[in-house]
């Protein structure tokens, strides 16, 4: 029996992931666990497992092309196996029967609001910039193509993504293909599977005339990748429909950066405590304090979140991601460190895991490693609050009527003012600052 | 083969159905003495009589109701409603009797009327006595509407639904009447209902229309092709039974289709027609289908403000090349 190898859930509002890479070809031989497949969701680039042992029989859908969950992705059997790949095209997947990357027809809109799902996207995905990978080979344009255009393509074997479309938002339609049919083309006797224009630099070498210096450069047009789509939609919406409000506060770290200082002093390099770590348990103790900026507002009421959930900003390349330190008021300093270090390896690694990045009730965005003094964050909803913390400086200060060296630290809250008000986010900053201030509430 | 106007082929039928089926009567406001709204039953009175020609009170449900009745009981009556307009009056009967009567008595009765009516604006007489809501009625399982844009079609349709044992609502176009065409002769030359009709035939582009709009369409037809631009028009004639295989065969040659129709977008023959378009030949599109219709608002008494709100030739002309 084929086993088939289908679009995982990684997360419960995860509707559709991108085959960004087929790790094993068509045919390669595979172990159970080994890494089949790389995709991209909305948050993450993560490496799926074959579910069995054997050969890869088949793909049954394109690298850069948008897979709804639970929709087969790969076929694997026995070595002497024949399986009927297209018959499987037909009954299992939704997939195109083509190997030319359709449209994919995923579309359900963006109304599930509840939660803060991030939704699936109707866009053509392009190549992740997170991925670790080399990208999908882009042969031409993702233009959208009309059905009779792609059923003729497939028909005479051409990839409709070497046609240009002449129709309304560069479709490409009928005559598109009728015109490129007629016309000479070698490409279009080779397989439909060679990547039509991967940058080569053999060919760069046959030119005899050095390029001209380039002076100034044309616009560029960056795709969005799924998580730039993700980060614009959710920020928008959370500028839009929120209405925040800011209120900073300075914090004397001197006491909190010697404790610090004293406790690494015991521990290997493996173990270290960053500031942030201290940042993040202060916020998750005030939380309790005040489950009203641990909440949620959901039109007719405010819904205070039973675990405090800790999402830290992490950067990456194109974008970022919130990994989750979860019920962080419970944990210790020393566990959250270990677990936020585990966890931004497997970020930096594009390895993350669904569970790393789930279930945030609150964030911190910390920008003090790129010298960041004070800014402010936007609310990443349906999260009712965020902190935006700075960089530990040393400044002069006035202590007991003289000025003496001094560690500084900026934080500064922005909250959603449906859920709540100046007065009640001033004393959740007062009850962080304590924390922070008086470190050693923070190892009780 | 003879030419005649509609009026005269709506005429004709009746009268050839009449001299050959003593049960066919006809009821309705005015259809007697004064010899119907639009002269279409002039003359009737004399020849058949009051007893066959019966003229009635104000009062829809009772036409309806009445018709019902006496085709349960063996009578054929062409019912007429002086427009679609006052069928709302007798939806009851209309969608609730006539068209269930079969089904819900298990096969015991059925009620093979004809209500004759007329649809469509263009004539000054208000939002509401101008509407086009063919598509209401023939959202009704049990009952047929028939709208032809021809008189050989206005003739047969009319001598089928007659014959036939089903109720069918017969729509009329009331600017139609004066519209000539040549009628081919004989008493049983019946046009069956629920067969499109491929009014012009076309490689380029599929157009779906029906009663007034085929002329509009027609007229859309020829002045594209002045430009190169060959219109295949199909007439539905019928939008209950809605006989699409012409359309499917069309489109699979075209791949691009216009849907045009006099009523309202919204849920209109448009929507219902393109939706089958999608589901049957969802391979062979190579462009979104395009639908023409009414402006969505209640038809203006103001005869400029009318005639825009109506579609013309130019807002054909422009969905084709839109497809194109």
């Amino acid at each position: 029996m084929p086993e088939l190898v289908p679009m995982p859930k990684l997360g419960f509002d995860m509707a559709e992931g991108t085959l960004v890479r087929k790790v094993k070809k068509d045919g390669e031989t595979i172990n159970k666990g080994d890494v089949i497949a790389e995709i991209e969701t909305d948050k993450a680039t993560v490496e799926v497992e074959s579910p069995a042992a054997g050969v890869v029989k088949g793909w049954m859908v394109e690298e850069g092309q948008p897979v709804p969950v639970g929709a087969v992705m790969a076929v694997i059997g026995a070595a002497d196996e024949v399986v009927d790949l297209a018959a499987l095209r037909g009954s299992a997947s939704p997939a195109p029967a083509a190997p030319a990357p359709a449209p994919i027809v995923v579309s359900r809109d963006d109304q599930a609001q509840n939660g803060g799902s991030a939704p699936e996207t109707k866009a053509p995905a392009p190549a992740p910039a997170a991925a670790p990978v080399e990208a999908a080979p882009t042969g031409g344009s993702d233009a959208p193509a009309s059905p009779i255009a792609r059923k003729m393509a497939t028909e005479a074997g051409v990839d409709i993504r070497q046609i240009p479309g002449t129709g309304p938002g560069g479709r490409i339609t009928k005559k598109d293909v009728e015109t490129y049919l007629a016309a000479p083309h070698p490409a279009a006797a080779a397989p439909v599977s060679a990547p039509a224009a991967l940058p080569v630099s053999a060919p760069a070498a046959a030119r005899p005339a050095p390029a001209p210096i380039v002076v100034s450069r044309d616009d560029q047009e960056v795709p969005l990748t799924r998580m730039r789509q993700t980060i614009a939609r959710r920020m928008t919406e959370s500028k839009q429909t929120v209405p925040q409000f800011y209120i900073n506060s300075e914090v004397d770290m001197e006491a909190a950066m010697n404790l610090r200082k004293q406790l690494n002093a015991l521990v290997s390099e493996d173990q270290k405590l960053s500031v942030n770590d201290f940042i993040i348990k202060a916020a998750a103790l005030a939380l309790r304090e005040f489950p009203n900026l641990n909440a949620s507002f959901a039109g007719d009421k405010v819904v205070r979140k039973g675990h405090v959930n800790i999402g830290n900003a992490v950067a990456i390349e194109g974008g970022l991601l919130t990994v989750v330190v979860k019920d962080a008021d419970q944990k210790s300093v020393a566990q959250i460190a270990a677990e936020m270090k585990a966890m931004v390896g497997r970020v930096r690694a594009g390895k993350v895991q669904g569970a790393d990045i789930e279930g945030s009730t609150f964030s911190i965005s910390n920008l003090g490693m790129f010298d960041a003094e004070h800014f402010i964050a936007i609310i990443n909803p349906p999260e009712a609050a965020i902190l935006a913390t700075g960089t530990v400086k040393q400044v002069p200060v006035v202590k007991d009527g003289a000025v003496v060296p001094g560690q500084r630290l900026m934080i500064t809250i922005s909250a959603d003012h449906r859920v709540t008000d100046g007065a009640e986010a001033a004393k959740f900053l007062q009850a962080v600052k304590k924390g922070l201030q008086e470190p050693l509430r923070l190892l009780l | 083969m003879p030419v005649m106007t509609i009026r005269e082929a709506v005429s004709q039928a009746l009268w050839e159905e009449m001299e050959r089926d003593p049960n066919v009567i006809i009821m309705g406001e005015e259809v007697g003495m004064w010899g119907g709204t639009y002269a279409v039953t002039k003359g009737f009175y004399d020849h058949f009589g009051a007893e066959r020609v019966r003229d009635t009170p104000i009062s829809e449900g009772v036409i309806i109701g009445a018709a019902v009745g006496a085709a349960m009981n063996g009578l054929k009556p062409v019912a007429e409603l002086m427009t679609i307009n006052f069928a709302f009056l007798a939806l009851d009967q209309i969608v609730n009797h006539a068209a269930k009567i079969r089904s819900m008595f298990g096969g015991q009765f059925e009620a093979p009327i004809v209500i004759r009516t007329t649809s469509g604006g263009g004539k000054q007489l208000g939002a509401t006595h101008s509407q086009t809501p063919d598509v209401i009625f023939a959202h009704f399982p049990g009952l047929k509407v028939v709208a032809p844009a021809t008189p050989a079609d206005a003739k047969g349709l009319l001598k089928a639904a007659i014959r036939g044992r089903d109720p069918v609502l017969f729509i009329e176009h009331s600017t139609l009447y004066q519209e000539r065409g040549e009628v081919p002769e004989g008493v049983d030359v019946l046009v069956p209902i629920g067969q499109s009709d491929i009014k012009r035939p076309g490689q380029d582009v599929t157009l779906i229309t029906y009663s007034k709009m085929l002329q509009t369409s027609m007229k859309a037809a020829k002045q594209l092709e002045a430009e190169g631009i060959d219109v295949e028009v199909i007439d539905l004639r019928s939008l209950r039974p809605l006989d699409l295989d012409p359309v499917y065969a069309s489109f699979k040659k075209t791949n691009r289709a216009v849907i045009v129709e006099e009523g309202w977008r919204s849920y209109g023959v448009g929507a219902e027609v393109a939706a089958r378009i999608y589901e049957q030949c969802f391979d062979y599109l190579d462009a979104p289908i395009q639908r023409v219709a009414q402006k969505e608002v209640p038809l203006p008494y103001s005869a400029d403000l009318e005639k825009s709100a109506i579609p013309n030739v130019n807002d054909v002309v422009a969905a084709v090349k839109a497809v194109l």
